[in-house]
């Protein structure tokens, strides 16, 4: 593999940014913004140089790589700190630098009256590098740690407004669901280093043949649930609306485009482990869909903008893990979807913020309404954004959507059916959750605050809305006109056996249509014909009540994790304090003939210390004595 | 008969000797020294003696490695790095021991008596600490270069009196500070017994006290094999019960706990460096050829001293007891080095007793800065919301948690990931699995305490951060930044101790 010594500029300019921010502390407040967004569009423009070398390569040439230094050397065992730049992480970088500087130029305006916006341009850098270090590493360990990185950003700027109590019980809640995930990560590392004594991608991929299917299951198994956790996938997606706590361009940047897809990146970059696990892939399968009709199934009941947005983004990524849980068919789409989705759905986030800014911070959905008129701007951009979700042609939703409801329903036999209706409905119900946010925002009667004045946004927020747009619209085009990505990407992944083709491709799309037009249609008949009240009304079915708690998700994790957490700590408590001592005082008193009591069962006495002493001596002897028969 | 005058190499014994002398001028100035001037001088002594001796391990780090004092000691590549690791903790340590009021105003008063009124009205301190503490570190010191039986016992009660006493010297809390130094000390009495019982079967198994010659009669395999099994199921006890390893780890939640802050993390850190020394060298010298022996046995010990110490700690509500049960786990990860029992085992247990030493004493000094007006605050519940009143004091605590739990970019990890390497190349998967399962058992309650800092509210109850001293806060600084920066490039210090650590036999 070629070696390149440019790739580290990539990390390291954001991070420089970050750094300099945070010591030159308040004599920066004036430019930091400034040197910020700067510095990130430097990233992106050396992201773009790079592309344009390695289209410069024939397919075999395009991976480079870069050694930074030996991080760890012991004994046989050496880990470089490396990164490395192959076809699927230029696609990351490019949206990771270009829909981040977007968004970084969208947060002057936004963060303008905020005291602390340099602090928020630094974490925002901060994030930059650690997201790209994530998709650079070129072993497991270093994506690690972009991905500790980007969880530690995601939580200061969830918390950014750490005043607010509820805020940082919305950073806690992310926290520690990431824990989980971040611990399945390590995990993962672990079992790979302890079966095949290397965690490098290209050792792992080498060695993954000799490596037993058990093993292979288990990092697998460990991969997805680091996935889940950090992409809000079923079971651990409770966070992600919480998080919508942040500042507005949080969400979009972080819990919309790039942090939340990482468990896709993670997957597809893993593609050589689970394509030889299928049981972990088939996981991956089931995950993708149960989240993706949980996420929309929430998304209908949210009055609050971003919480509806955050669940069809919990959605939209279910979409792409269940692509890459088809195996090689499916990466390629995955990743287009992903690029797509970075586009429309960070365009609709700013297009949320954008409405907040001139609605005084109001979410609530039930309290705008005819904004269409006042923010002219606002409504085409975000509309745009709403065509290419619901997968309409020619927008960029149509595209990869239906290609992966489309190698949905290839995947043959009963999974084909089950796999390829579960992303039909999906769509049908993205499509009325998605018609629902655009009546009850932009068309209608107004039911606004009294005190509200809505108006369009500076041209610093409305000009990265329609960058986006733009993207939205054809970034699906550009990138599967001639199998453009799937061809790029092709190198990476093993080559595939054609699948038999269920339905040809026009039927799909107009299955798809159609569905996308009957949830239009019921959303229009039920808001629009109707009417909408600015309170939400309460005698509701029991199914929209669940729906409106996330599908009783927080309940699930009471009972599933907290308690038994709860009465396991509880019980170690009990064990230490009874068992442990009640042993040692038992058999302190039937091996020695103490005639001590079992009053005093609470630690603390010597006696039982010494007791215990004696007892561990007796056996240490005893396993010793034994081993030498 | 003829009395054969011993001969000494100075200069190589020269860093301990330094120490003993400063000792002494230490206790000299307890005596005839003004009281006002005592502190000043008896903390420069310290610090200058711990440096002078410091200096002297660096010049002699490329003497070729050689036994000294007659046999008794010897000092080779792994000596002159356990040795320079002891003394740089010592000097780290010296700063928090240094700082304000750990420490009673009358150690003989009894607490809560009028005795003990006056002598703090009258500003007394106990400024005997900083002899104690010396002569303590050349118990330390002596103890990993100890090459036969009677230096290594010497060098085991050298160093253990002092700490027996130190432990009771707290200033508040004085009857757990007393109690928990009592039970130190019986208990250690009892291990001590254990130790010398040993002593006498490997003597009785060799006919000699030298270790070259106990390793001879191992290799040679003559001798009778029952002596040499409890001899080292004894020697052992002894050993494991300095390191705080299950079953014998009972006393060390306790005297955690009692002791006065500084103390504990000073005896946390030094004492396992020297203890694990002087088991490193016993393990891979002595030992080694009887390794079909021991190494069930002690990687029963490493697996359940790592699971226990993990799931104990989530338990604890008091941040003392919590890391005490973290050092327990951390003696278990210590262990599968020993079990190693090859060069990177060596290599790698050096590493991560140096990191896990610093970061000791770094933790431990945080918790002397969480106080309230009755002195430290270690309840648990009471450091709730500690991110929002004291954001520096909070993410330097949460970053030496981070190392203890071995997240990347700490040196935690990096002696982590080293220690199990060696092991798992030695082909002990077992205790490398039980390590990764305990490491990812312990992370969680390290998590719970930053969780606990950050994202909780803060309780008002008094509970406040004191603004750091100098002193303190250059330990404080220096840990962190070692930390880190031993994460992010340990490679120069691996390879430096990869150079360097070959045991001679």
């Amino acid at each position: 593999m070629m070696t390149s010594t440019g790739l580290v500029y990539l990390i390291a300019l954001p991070l420089a940014g970050a750094a300099i921010l945070l010591l030159a502390g308040r004599r920066s407040d004036k430019w930091g913004h400034l040197l910020a967004t700067g510095l990130s569009a430097a990233s992106f423009f050396l992201g773009l140089y790079q592309l344009s070398l390695m289209l410069g390569r024939s397919s075999a040439q395009r991976p480079i790589g870069q050694k930074l230094f030996e991080w760890i050397s012991v004994g046989t065992f050496k880990i470089d700190a490396g990164l490395l730049l192959d076809q699927l992480s230029i696609c990351f970088v490019l949206l990771i630098t270009g829909v981040g500087t977007i968004i970084h130029i969208y947060s002057i305006a936004y963060m303008s009256h905020d005291l602390d916006r340099r602090r928020f341009f630094a974490f925002l850098n901060f994030f930059i590098a650690a997201m790209l270090l994530l998709v650079l590493g070129d072993s497991y360990l270093n994506l690690y740690v972009g991905w500790e990185g980007v969880g530690l950003a995601s939580y200061l700027l969830i918390g950014f407004w750490n005043q607010k109590p509820a805020y940082a019980t919305a950073s806690k809640k992310a926290f520690i669901m990431n824990r989980v995930g971040d611990m399945g990560l390590s995990f993962a590392v672990m079992i790979a280093f302890a079966t095949m004594g290397t965690v490098s991608f290209s050792g792992i991929k080498a060695a993954a043949e000799q490596t037993s299917t058990a093993a292979l299951t288990g990092i697998g198994i460990m991969l997805l649930i680091a996935a889940t956790g950090k992409s809000a996938q079923f079971p651990l997606q409770a966070w992600l609306g919480d998080a919508m706590a942040g500042p507005t361009p949080v969400s979009a940047l972080i819990h919309a485009a790039t942090m939340v897809t990482a468990g896709v990146y993670l997957i597809t970059r893993s593609n050589f482990i689970f394509d030889a696990a299928p049981t972990a892939q088939l996981l991956v399968v089931i995950v993708g869909a149960i989240t993706l009709l949980f996420g929309a199934l929430i998304g209908t009941a949210k009055d609050d903008i971003k919480k509806a947005l955050a669940a069809s983004t919990m959605s939209q990524i279910g979409y792409m893990i269940l692509a890459a849980g088809l195996g090689p068919v499916g990466y390629a789409f995955a990743i287009m979807h992903l690029l797509t989705h970075g586009f429309f759905k960070a365009g609709m986030f700013l297009g949320a913020g954008s409405v907040m800014h001139g609605m005084n911070d109001e979410v609530n959905m039930r309290k705008y309404g005819a904004l269409r008129k006042f923010m002219p701007i606002t409504f085409i951009t975000f509309g745009l954004g709403y065509l290419a979700i619901l997968g309409v042609p020619p927008f960029a939703g149509f595209y990869s959507k239906d290609m992966i409801i489309e190698t949905a329903f290839n995947a043959g036999g009963i999974k084909g059916i089950i796999l390829g209706s579960v992303t039909l409905l999906g769509a049908g119900i993205t499509a009325f959750y998605m018609t629902r946010v655009m009546i009850l925002t932009f068309t209608g009667t107004s039911r606004w605050d009294e005190k509200a004045h809505p108006h369009e946004s500076p041209w610093l927020m409305w000009l990265p809305m329609a960058i986006l747009a733009v993207g939205s619209v054809t970034s699906g085009y550009l990138l599967s006109n001639g199998d453009a990505l799937a061809h790029w990407l092709s190198p990476l992944f093993e080559s595939h056996e054609e699948h038999h083709e269920l339905l040809p491709p026009i039927v799909v799309s107009a299955l798809a249509l159609t569905l996308v037009a009957i949830g239009v249609a019921i959303a229009f008949l039920k808001y629009s014909r109707s009417g909408v009240d600015a309170v939400a009304p309460s005698d509701v079915s029991i199914l929209t009540t669940i729906a409106r708690q996330d599908l009783m998700q927080d309940r699930f994790n009471e009972v599933v994790f907290m308690r038994p957490g709860q009465v396991l700590t509880s019980a170690l408590v009990k064990t230490d304090e009874v068992i442990i001592d009640g042993a040692v005082h038992g058999v302190a008193r039937s091996a020695l003939g103490v005639g001590a009591s079992l009053r005093g069962l609470q630690n603390g006495f010597v006696r039982s210390y010494a007791a215990l002493i004696l007892i561990g001596a007796l056996a240490l002897i005893a396993a010793i004595w034994v081993v030498a028969q | 008969m003829t009395f054969i005058t011993p001969v000494l190499n100075y200069t190589l014994l020269s860093p301990i000797l330094i120490l003993l002398a400063g000792a002494l001028v230490g206790v000299l100035i307890e005596a005839f020294v003004s009281k006002t001037l005592r502190s000043t001088a008896q903390l420069s002594i310290t610090i200058g003696t711990l440096v002078l001796s410091l200096t002297q391990v660096w010049k002699i780090r490329n003497e070729e490695s050689t036994l000294v004092a007659m046999g008794s000691v010897v000092i080779d590549g792994p000596a002159i790095l356990l040795q320079a690791s002891i003394l740089i903790i010592s000097i780290i340590s010296i700063f928090v021991i240094a700082d304000t009021d750990h420490f009673t105003a009358l150690a003989a008063a009894l607490p809560g008596s009028d005795e003990e009124r006056h002598s703090v009205e009258s500003g007394n301190q106990v400024t005997e600490v900083y002899p104690l503490t010396l002569f303590a570190i050349s118990g330390m010191m002596l103890f990993p270069v100890a090459t036969d039986l009677i230096t290594l016992f010497v060098a085991l009660e050298m160093l253990s009196l002092p700490l027996y006493l130190l432990a009771g010297l707290s200033r508040r809390r004085r009857l757990a500070s007393q109690e928990s130094a009592l039970k130190y000390f019986l208990l250690g009495a009892f291990s001590s017994a254990f130790f010398l019982l040993g002593m006498a079967y490997l003597y009785g198994y060799s006919a000699s006290v030298t270790f070259a010659g106990i390793r001879a009669s191992v290799v040679g395999g003559s001798g009778n094999d029952v002596l040499l099994l409890i001899g080292i199921a004894f020697v052992s006890i002894g050993l494991l019960f300095k390191v705080g390893a299950v079953p014998f780890h009972a006393w060390s939640p306790d005297v955690y706990q009692g002791a006065p802050t500084p103390i504990t993390g000073f005896m946390a850190a030094a004492t396992k460096i020297a203890a694990f020394g002087a088991m490193l060298r016993i393990y891979y010298t002595v030992f080694a050829n009887a390794q079909w022996s021991w190494s069930p046995a002690l990687s029963a010990i490493a697996i359940i001293t790592m699971l226990f110490g993990s799931l104990v700690a989530i338990a604890q509500r008091d941040v003392k007891r919590m890391l005490a049960y973290s050092s327990i786990a951390h003696a278990g990860f210590l262990l599968s080095g020993v079990i190693a029992l090859n060069k990177a085992g060596l290599d790698a247990s050096i590493f991560y007793l140096f990191a896990y030493g610093v970061a000791t004493v770094g933790a431990f000094a945080v918790v002397t800065l969480v106080r309230d007006s009755a002195g430290e605050v270690t309840d648990l519940n009471r450091w709730k919301g500690l991110g929002k009143r004291s954001p520096w004091v909070a993410t330097t605590f949460a970053a030496f948690l981070l190392a203890f739990a071995g997240i990347p970019l700490t040196s935690g990890f990096i002696g982590k990931f080293a220690i199990f390497s060696a092991a798992y190349e030695s082909g002990a998967k077992a205790v490398v699995i039980a390590g990764i399962l305990s490491s990812a058992i312990a992370a969680f309650f390290y998590i719970r305490v930053i969780v606990l800092m950050f994202f909780t509210d803060p309780v008002q109850d008094g509970t406040s951060v004191q603004i750091p001293s100098a002193l303190t806060r250059i330990t404080v600084i220096f840990a962190i930044i070692l930390t880190i920066a031993l994460g992010v490039f340990p490679a120069p210090l691996l390879s430096f101790i990869t150079d360097l650590a070959t045991f001679i036999r």
